[in-house]
């Protein structure tokens, strides 16, 4: 006993009061607060990502297109990384050390505790090895996905290319983790919703060490992956095939559309690629080898290129006149090898002249159209910038000016300005004189070749167009958009159409020449009007639409071809064999495919 | 002297039992938190409970080495054996193996040491030798000076390593030296600064400042016991306060709240420790210094914070202060941790049955961590058998500790609870989130020999001790 013997109970209760705290604390987290239960399922669960395979695409006679073919990513859980011996890890994949320590640096930079791709795309021979060698390599696991598969090597810009989501598309979209696949452009970006189908997920029990001791409830909360929906596409790939031969060695594009559907036939775009370039481990490479192509062979020409439509464009502003109320169809004019106004000067070729409307298509007179539209602008009876308007309003309807809506991803609009527009660049002081070059289709105008198709739709109809698209069915889903399905009337009254046909029709088969006369098929009936857009940085800008029969036409199709010359020169043919192709399913002119085998453009070299 | 004694007649066998009991629950429980399909068999020395069974048997057998031996022989060795302790502490930071950053480890022939362990047993002998030296007073300086030394040599041999954790526990000897009547005074002002320290990092310096000034005023009213003195303190400093406010408003000096109470208690200290030359205040001059050592205390947190601690360390703090957040990363294992334990319920999920243990999902589980385990298949109920069984061994140490004649059995006794006391202290309100990760092993449940062996002689000696009480007088 001593003087301080009394501190024992101040000691002894300091000693207890902490395993009262203690003890309060453990009561409060293990029975109060449920946080806890709840973070402890999460944790001893690994949800284990099924990835369907994505949706076929078919073409319109239900000819296997795009498929699927398997591949075995190589993923990583950093958190679950312990060391490993690298070098024979290396080996088995046969890949470098600093790939390695490159690559789990990024991935532990992005997130340490998510499963990341480390290797895309193992082939099946090192997965096999790669398999049973997988338990000395903690953290790394095999995850089993489907890569595309392309029965053709055609349309690689219609079906577009599927890539890893990046962080931006994760932030927008938490469907998408980090290592899914997302389509990129085209039918793959347009459809993903339908083609990714819906990832499934596998519970399992696991440990740290990435073991898996079981499924959780023996698989009951399992959510099976649902496979990508097929697409039933109108491309009809012998045409598709046929036309990207055929114009193999110009810049340009073939749009091919049944006008009575609005279903596209064939779309080419050339320069173009091999679609399998953009699938699997050389993807990335190669997609920047196809960037730096000076030929730009990523851009989608058919939907994204606008030029001025050249001398198609008369065709809607006979309409126009007519509509308008401006001139009949008997309305003639003269040309003096062109049209002189002013200063102004357009030249014209040679052909007999004075012209009445539906001559005046057939041969393509330059003073004809300078007069008619003018006469638009000028003798309405309203303002000039009203006048214009209307112009503007009546040409819009057939879908130009602004995107048409297909369904094909990053369509561009074109361009059909405003008269603000030409009220700022003149300062007002502009007239019908000044803008005269868009009675011939030049000037401050572009359509993509889409646009230029759907006229050619537009005018078969006699008046209206559905909007041009490439899926007809979506499997097991009723219906295609809404807006595929309706039919979008023009402003122009029905019977002024046939004005515009019979030059058409006389454009290609005569009698007394046309610009066209190289496209005439004998009983196909063929309509068309050539163009030829003026071009300062080179070689003029062949084009021409067409459709075919003229009664009851099956086909509508508008061919560009940049620096091609006259539309005659190379549209012309091009346009021709298609129709023939389509029409009949053989070639009675193999001298025009020879033609257009060795004939060659000089591209400048931007 | 010389009588017929027997150890086993005069053994504390309730606190045997209590010692078994924890070894045993600790066993069973390492064998949960290592168990997997795979491995099954109980003497699997491949694995960790096969290995700790070997190292409680060999507990065991010290545990019988340590009572049979002569009682005189741990009060006559005490001064080597703590010498032999610092010589290997010396040793290890050289020779030993690093793990984890740390050398604190012999390894012989598969078999790691670790005398920091040892350490604590024999810092705890030495300091039981001295302190029961005749003639000794503790409230002498010298006497202070000597026992710091005797605690600041391992520990600085100790911070060398570096083992954060093990130097804490010679902390704990503040309450041995409590007991043997240093000023209670000390120990307050020890929790005290232990308060600032956490306090100073959360609040603002002014809240700090008028929190210190308060414990100053209740602490000078409550020493000293009058009214009207503490009146003058309190006056001088409100007084102060508003003099000083009043001058920099007229000279349109910017002075913050905060710079201008700082300067106000500076004054007012110093006016304190002036007018002791003059009269006697009982404890102001107490008071005035421990104020002052306060503040100069919280102002230098910052910097020993920014400055001293390893940033592991800070973000540790900073995690357990709720000003940093990282799930997975460095609050990665206290929340697995709290999961596991937390999701035990009231009684558990059973024997083998946790999934957060079972599946690694806990690091250190079997070591540091061994407590989640208990948490998650014992629940409560388990918890609270384990924390009960350390609060009936610590209760019954004091009970056995006052019992003694010889004040060298006595402040060994303590000696021994406190730093049992401070390691479950340490190690559990880390599991459950209440303190700072620091890597140190819960007594008698933790895998691995070295504690094992030196907390079974840390108590057996003392069982040894009390057993032999009355054979040794001193």
């Amino acid at each position: 006993m001593n003087q301080y013997s009394t501190r024992q109970y101040i000691i002894a209760g300091i000693f207890l009061s902490v395993f009262l705290i203690f003890l309060v604390r453990l009561f409060y987290i293990q029975i109060i607060d449920s946080t806890y239960k709840y973070s402890a399922e999460n944790n001893s669960q690994r949800y284990v990502t099924i990835y369907p395979a994505r949706g076929l695409i078919y073409d319109r006679h239900h000819k296997l297109l795009v498929s699927n073919k398997a591949a075995y990513d190589l993923m990583v859980n950093p958190q679950e990384l312990r060391e490993f011996d690298t070098a024979s890890f290396c080996k088995i994949l046969n890949i470098n050390k600093e790939y390695v320590d490159k690559t789990l640096k990024k991935i532990k930079d992005y997130s340490k505790y998510k499963s990341s791709p480390f290797l895309f795309q193992v082939s099946d021979t090192t997965y096999a090895e790669l398999q049973e060698k997988l338990y000395l390599f903690p953290g790394f696991y095999v995850q089993a996905r489907t890569l595309r598969q392309y029965q053709y090597p055609i349309a690689a810009h219609l079906f577009g290319y599927v890539g890893e989501v990046d962080s931006s598309i994760i932030k927008k979209n938490n469907y998408y983790q980090m290592g899914d696949y997302i389509g990129m452009s085209g039918l793959e970006k347009s459809y993903e919703e339908y083609l990714r189908g819906v990832k499934g997920v596998n519970i399992l029990l696991v440990d740290v060490h990435n073991r898996v001791k079981g499924s959780l409830q023996n698989g009951k909360l399992d959510r099976p992956a649902i496979l990508g929906k097929n697409l039933v596409s109108s491309i009809d790939a012998d045409l598709q095939i046929y036309g990207e031969k055929l114009i193999k060695n110009f810049r340009g594009s073939i749009v091919a559309i049944e006008p009575k559907t609005g279903e596209i036939l064939a779309i080419v775009s050339n320069p173009t690629y091999n679609p399998s370039l953009l699938v699997g481990r050389e993807r990335t490479k190669n997609f920047i080898d196809l960037r730096n192509d000076k030929s730009n062979p990523l851009f989608y020409r058919a939907i994204m290129s606008k030029n001025p439509p050249g001398s198609t464009f008369k065709l809607l502003n006979a309409m126009i006149a007519l509509q308008t109320g401006v001139a009949v169809p008997s309305t003639t004019i003269g040309c003096y090898h062109g049209y002189t106004a002013g200063p102004v000067h357009v030249n014209c070729h040679v052909h007999p002249s004075p012209l009445d409307m539906p001559h005046s298509i057939q041969h393509s007179c330059n003073a004809y159209y300078s007069v008619l539209f003018r006469k638009i602008i000028d003798e309405q009876k309203l303002p000039r910038n009203q006048a214009y308007d209307v112009w503007r309003k009546l040409i819009m309807s057939f879908g130009l000016g602004q995107k048409i809506h297909t369904d094909i991803a990053n369509e561009l609009g074109g361009n059909i300005p405003s008269s603000n527009y030409y009220d700022k660049i003149y300062r007002k002081s502009w007239n019908s004189l000044t803008v005269v070059s868009l009675g011939i289709g030049q000037g401050e105008i572009g359509l993509t070749p889409l646009q230029l198709a759907n006229v050619a739709c537009a005018i078969a109809n006699r008046g209206y167009y559905y909007v041009p698209h490439v899926v007809k069915q979506i499997e097991g889903i009723d219906t295609i958009d809404q807006r595929f399905l309706k039919k979008n009337k023009t402003l122009i009254n029905p019977e002024y159409f046939d004005t515009v046909i019979e030059g058409m029709y006389m454009a290609v088969n005569g009698p007394g020449g046309g610009t066209a006369t190289g496209a005439a098929v004998k009983g196909l009936d063929i309509c068309g009007k050539t163009g030829t857009a003026q071009n300062p940085h080179g070689e003029d800008h062949s084009i021409f639409i067409a459709f075919a029969p003229k009664d009851n036409p099956k086909i509508a199709i508008s061919v560009y071809i940049e620096n091609g010359g006259f539309g005659a020169t190379i549209a012309v043919p091009v346009a021709s064999l298609m129709i023939e192709k389509y029409l009949t399913d053989s070639i009675s002119r193999p001298y025009y495919e020879q033609y257009l085998e060795t004939k060659r453009i000089n591209y400048p070299v931007k | 002297m010389k009588r017929a004694f027997n150890v086993w007649n005069n053994l504390d066998w309730f606190t045997v039992m209590i010692y078994l009991a924890l070894v045993i629950i600790g066993w069973i429980n390492i064998y949960a938190a290592v168990y997997s399909d795979e491995h099954q068999h109980i003497f699997d020395f491949q694995m960790r409970y096969g290995k700790q069974m070997i190292w409680i048997m060999a507990a065991i057998f010290l545990a019988i080495v340590a009572l049979v031996i002569d009682i005189r022989i741990y009060s006559f060795f005490a001064y080597p054996a703590y010498l032999a302790t610092i010589l290997l502490l010396i040793a290890v930071i050289f020779l030993g193996k690093e793990v984890n950053g740390a050398r604190a480890w012999f390894e012989i022939g598969g078999l790691r040491i670790q005398p920091t362990e040892f350490a604590k047993t024999a810092t705890c002998l030495a300091l039981a030798k001295y302190l029961s030296s005749f003639e000794i007073r503790i409230d002498k300086v010298k006497t202070m000076m000597t026992i710091l030394l005797i605690i600041a040599i391992p520990s600085t041999f100790i911070i060398l390593q570096p083992d954060v954790g093990s130097l804490l526990v010679f902390v704990s000897f503040a309450f041995v030296l409590y007991r043997e009547g240093m000023p209670g005074g000390f120990l307050f002002f020890g929790f005290l600064l232990a308060f600032l320290f956490v306090f100073a990092l959360i609040a603002q310096p002014l809240t700090v400042l008028i929190v210190i000034l308060f414990i100053a005023v209740v602490a000078f009213f409550l020493l000293n016991k009058g009214t009207k003195e503490t009146l003058i303190f309190i006056f001088t400093l409100v007084g102060l306060y508003f003099l000083i406010f009043i001058i920099a408003k007229l000279f349109h000096i910017k002075l913050s709240y905060y710079k201008t109470l700082l300067i106000a208690s500076i004054i007012t200290g110093i006016s304190g420790l002036v007018y002791q030359f003059f009269r006697k205040v009982p404890y102001a001059f107490w008071v005035a210094v421990m104020m002052f050592i306060a503040i100069g205390f919280t102002y230098s947190i910052d910097f020993v914070f920014n400055n001293i601690l390893e940033s592991h360390q800070k973000q540790r703090v900073n995690i357990l202060l709720g000003k940093e957040s990282d799930p997975r990363g460095a609050e990665y294992n206290v929340n697995q941790s709290k999961i596991a334990i937390g999701s035990g319920g009231f009684f558990g999920k059973g024997f083998l049955q946790g999934t957060q243990t079972k599946y690694n999902f806990v690091p250190e589980q079997s070591t540091d961590f061994i407590f989640c385990t208990v948490g998650e298949e014992w629940g409560f109920l388990g918890s609270f058998i384990v924390l009960a069984l350390f609060g009936l061994l610590l209760v019954r140490i004091i009970y056995l500790s006052e019992r003694q004649r010889s004040a060298f059995s006595r402040i060994y006794g303590y000696g021994v609870a406190s730093i049992l006391f401070f390691h479950v202290f340490i190690n559990v309100g880390m599991t459950i989130g209440l303190l700072p990760v620091i890597g140190i092993p819960l007594p008698f449940f933790s895998y691995g020999g070295s504690s094992l062996w030196a907390f079974t002689l840390l108590l057996f000696i003392f069982l040894r001790l009390d057993a032999g009480r009355l054979e040794l007088f001193h």
